[in-house]
């Protein structure tokens, strides 16, 4: 079983101009540590996906209107609000592109990681430093007394985002969210981050859902991938089979158009002409169907649904693309 | 390749004060350039690639003069834009423009993206009022964009076409140099790739001269003819991009090279991330700012700052690098 099963989700947003379709009619699992990328462009649904999960989503103006988020065979949809918080971080944990977000400007690091030790493991005193001075260990941080006793703004990009992951960690969470986690790093401090999610899905068996706009960490980090397109999943599958055998004229087109080493400007870059659909008025049909080379009549008028096309390989298309020759 | 160089940077130098305490007083100095010298030759594109904070951002505007230099040159055609005088960097920028990261905030939202692509040729009184309507037009169509779309606002516009605006009022005096800062970092990849491409055939249409400032790695390796590489405000590597990415010299670089994620699992390394973060410009390590981060760092690279020097020993291909063990590596 699926630790993390999401069904048919499906979450909108009711603006001035009506209602947007952010995320329509969603699934995906999440098998016990793994890690599962979500990729897709800015305005897919990524974040809305994650946010939905957590229950995060303020409503209003959103809204999840239907769909199951199966956590360990619980639907997290159904159960209590009050009884949210202690499933997130205990159980799920997020970690945001922004951690001043999630970063109090005015407490020391100590004091915040503290308090969480203290309402979740009624751990405090000496008991608590040394269980901080470890999981700043765990997740790199060498002179950890030396940060306890800093605040948020005194530190880097990179070191508060080592913060939120410890901080994320220290439940011991079966479950972490991670949604862009290094986009707004530098290029090395992002190889660093990445290697640490990674040493941490090997160390203590802790899945991973990360969001990402960005195919290379896809490529260099994921185990599974599903690739979204307005508010839909176009297609699912292993991370291999998805960089060697897309099924999906979308998925082809994204990895088209990544900069490989070695290209230069004499040769143009693939690019995928036109724009996505407004959300708040889908088209009928395929949602790629105006930018897709493909499209046939059928893709205008009937929306695909997400089917099996080889074992644990799913799309969104009514004529996928043929498995290239090995 | 010897041709004059179109644009020259000598020494160049920005230092802002740090200020403090109660009387605001001077406390200590960002040294956000130091020392930066590079020839830009007509028609090519010198990407400048490092890290946030590395200065490069501030290498752009100094030489643009929108930020004063603290010493150094930034010869045009024997123009000195670092001293010269308003009205000489009036007519100056008429032949040096820029073109900004964000298209979003770098577009006043209550101007119609007509307006804001003629404002340059208002502001140098450049035609007849007949002559700028039809130049707009002109320069919409060159970005591709419908010249009927000109009574719209900023805001009307996705990215990609905001960032087509940003070219074409660039492009309105025709200029001959382009300092362009990051001006594909904030689209997504596919809309990424419209606005390169649109670039390198303004470049060969227009014969334009490109310092094209970037982050990514793979963007700088796709547009560049030649690439400089800085770290804490100096130049440490620069040379041909084909030099620079198949034979890095310098250990930053090549573990700024390393540090890219690599677009196909197949691919995957087991590699030890470079170590640490880049130290405050504030108080910039002694000799070899690389030095506390550098595998290969030794007595020398702490004591003495390194010059740029010849990669090659059998003869100058214009590969340069600052590292005082480039030669055993």
């Amino acid at each position: 079983m699926a630790l993390l099963e999401v069904e048919d989700l499906c979450t909108v947003f009711h603006t001035e101009d009506g209602v947007v379709h952010a995320v329509d009619g969603v699934s995906f699992q999440v098998e016990a540590g793994k890690i599962l990328g979500i990729v897709g462009e800015s305005g897919c649904g990524k974040s809305v996906t994650a946010m939905s999960v957590m229950r995060l989503i303020p409503d209003p103006p959103g809204r999840i209107e239907s769909g199951r988020v199966l956590w360990k065979g619980r639907d997290l949809l159904a159960v209590d609000a009050d009884e949210m918080p202690q499933i997130r971080g205990r159980e799920i944990a997020m970690i945001f592109q922004d951690p001043m977000t999630s970063l109090n400007p005015v407490f020391t690091i100590g004091k915040q990681l503290g308090e969480v030790l203290d309402r979740r493991f009624d751990l405090r005193g000496a008991a608590a430093d040394e269980r901080m001075v470890e999981v700043l260990g765990h997740v790199g941080i060498a002179d950890a007394e030396q940060r306890l006793s800093q605040y948020p703004h005194e530190l880097s990009g990179g070191m508060k985002q080592r913060i939120m992951i410890a901080m994320a960690l220290m439940c011991r969470p079966d479950l972490l969210i991670a949604d862009e986690p290094t986009t707004a790093l530098d290029v090395t401090v992002q190889a660093q981050i990445l290697h640490l999610m990674k040493q941490l899905q090997q160390e203590f068996g802790t899945a991973i859902v990360l969001i990402t706009h960005d195919m290379g960490v896809v490529a260099e980090t994921c185990d599974d991938v599903v690739v979204m397109y307005a508010g839909k999943v176009v297609e699912s599958c292993g991370v291999f089979e998805l960089f060697v055998a897309p099924r999906h004229p979308y998925t082809r087109g994204l990895l088209d158009s990544i900069l490989r080493p070695g290209r230069s400007k004499a040769t143009p870059v693939p690019t995928i002409e036109g724009v996505v659909p407004s959300l708040l008025q889908p088209p009928a049909g395929c949602r790629f169907a105006d930018r897709c080379a493909r499209a046939v009549a059928q893709c205008h008028q009937d929306e695909p649904l997400l089917a099996t096309v080889s074992d644990k390989h799913l799309v969104a298309c009514h004529l996928p693309l043929e498995v290239p020759p090995s | 390749m010897k041709a004059a160089a179109l644009v020259e940077v000598r020494n160049l130098r920005k230092h802002y004060p740090v200020r403090g305490g109660v009387f605001g007083r001077q406390r200590d100095t960002v040294r956000a350039v130091e020392d930066v010298s590079f020839l830009l030759h007509a028609g090519e594109t010198l990407g400048l690639v490092g890290e946030s904070g590395c200065g490069k951002s501030t290498l752009g505007r100094t030489m643009m003069r929108l930020e004063e230099p603290t010493s150094g040159d930034v010869l045009f055609e024997g123009r000195n834009l670092a001293s010269a005088s308003a009205a000489e960097l009036f007519t100056l920028r008429r032949d040096v423009q820029m073109i900004f990261q964000d298209p979003y905030s770098s577009l006043n939202p209550r101007i119609t993206i007509g307006e804001a692509v003629r404002e340059p040729l208002d502001i140098h009184r450049l035609g007849s009022a007949a002559d700028r309507r039809a130049r707009v037009d002109e320069l919409f169509e060159a970005v591709g964009l419908s010249p009927t779309v000109q009574e719209r606002y900023p805001h009307e516009f996705s990215g990609g076409q905001r960032q087509r605006v940003g070219i074409a009022r660039g492009l309105a005096l025709r200029p001959r140099v382009i300092v362009a800062d990051e001006p594909v970092s904030a689209l997504d990849v596919s809309v990424q790739g419209q606005v390169l491409n649109l670039l390198v055939q303004l470049q060969r249409d227009l014969g334009l001269t490109y310092l094209f400032i970037s982050h990514d790695l793979s963007v700088v390796e796709y547009l560049s003819d030649r690439v400089a590489v800085m770290y804490l405000g100096r130049i440490v590597e620069i040379g041909k991009r084909t030099s620079i990415f198949a034979a890095p010299a310098h250990p930053y670089t090549r573990a700024l090279l390393e540090s890219v994620p690599i677009a196909d699992p197949r691919k995957r390394r087991d590699r030890v991330p470079l170590q640490g973060e880049t130290p405050s410009a504030v108080h910039p390590p002694s000799g070899c700012a690389f030095h506390p981060r550098c595998p290969l760092a030794v007595a020398v690279c702490r004591g003495e700052v390194p010059a740029l020097e010849s990669v090659r020993t059998d003869g100058d291909d214009g590969h340069l690098t600052a590292c005082h063990r480039h030669d055993e590596i």
